[in-house]
């Protein structure tokens, strides 16, 4: 079950996470990127840090969509409007609910999955984020996930030629380098995952 | 009113091609929206959705550079009132098409054949 203290433990975690990991995180998306994945993200979640800080959240509505409208208007790059978009997904999920059952839980991941594919206009194997969040909210679905999973979705962007984003300007020499936002939205999955509220 | 604003990773290059547009333009209202605080490359949901609201016009056209600045854009369109036209021309070129034809009251269809040419993305 998802209450708005362990999802606020799940946020901070995965603010922790992505602080802890900005150096991997740009450095994966130098070769394919621009190299700014990690900063970006690290300074989007740093301003989360400090405007939850600053304020008693009331609901997981209210939790979301204050990481959301932060991110929007901290990160800078493409992760911005993406997790942004999904962040919002997840506020619209959650306005009126106290907690959140298995069911619900699925249709969370369901709505950030759908508006994250909305706003990229990627689909499965074009190496981004997408190919994490598919098969992450089929999983769900069908209940068998481990950590294990989550890191061998991620791996296995590495292979992948790149279709969408900027990566896809390199073609052929995005083969073999992991997805940096597939990276990061791993880190989102197995901070979930750990929470053991699924 | 019809009007412009101008999104890219940069702020010196909208504020580069504001000057350019200055050049030729006298009433048609162009506001910006390019980079993050400190000077920072990115574009934001925030400084695009200022741009727009900032812009007298009701009627605006918004030129942009890469993915994300599109992405951030789209998200004003979603939550913004005026009738915003996003154009998917070559930044420069396509900035200073509208910006002649604006400002010589030419039409949204004759507006938007002039621009199709330089449709690059």
């Amino acid at each position: 079950m998802l209450t708005l203290t362990n999802a606020q433990h799940w946020m901070a975690q995965f603010f922790k996470e992505i602080i802890q990991h900005k150096e991997h995180l740009s450095d994966l998306d130098n070769p394919i990127g621009d190299g700014d994945h990690g900063i970006n993200m690290a300074r989007g979640v740093e301003a989360c840090q400090e405007a939850l800080a600053a304020k008693d959240v009331e609901s997981l509505n209210d939790l979301f969509k204050t990481i959301a409208m932060t991110l929007l208007s901290k990160v800078g790059g493409a992760s911005g409007p993406l997790y942004g978009s999904v962040f919002l997904a997840f506020a619209k999920a959650t306005l009126d609910l106290d907690t959140l059952d298995k069911n619900q839980i699925i249709t969370l991941f369901e709505e950030g999955k759908t508006a994250l594919m909305n706003r990229g206009k990627a689909t499965v194997g074009e190496k981004t984020m997408v190919d994490v969040w598919v098969p992450f909210t089929e999983h769900l679905k069908s209940g068998s996930l481990t950590q294990n999973d989550v890191d061998a979705w991620v791996v296995a962007t590495g292979p992948l030629k790149a279709t969408k984003g900027r990566a896809a300007y390199l073609g052929e020499r995005s083969i073999g380098h992991i997805d940096p936002g597939s990276f990061s939205s791993g880190l989102l999955f197995k901070t979930f995952l750990d929470l053991g509220a699924f | 009113m019809r009007g412009m604003v101008l999104v890219s990773h940069s702020e010196d290059i909208v504020k580069g091609l504001f000057k350019l547009l200055k050049e030729i333009t006298k009433n048609t209202p162009i506001t910006l929206g390019g980079g993050l605080e400190e000077g920072l490359i990115g574009t934001t949901f925030d400084r695009v959705l200022k741009a727009v609201e900032d812009n007298p016009a009701e009627e605006i056209y918004i030129f942009y550079d890469l993915g994300s600045a599109k992405m951030n854009i789209e998200m004003v369109m979603e939550s913004s009132d005026k009738t915003l036209h996003l154009i998917h021309a070559a930044l420069v070129e396509g900035a200073f098409v509208a910006a002649t034809l604006l400002e010589a009251g030419v039409n949204h269809e004759n507006i938007m054949r002039q621009l199709n040419p330089l449709i690059v993305k």
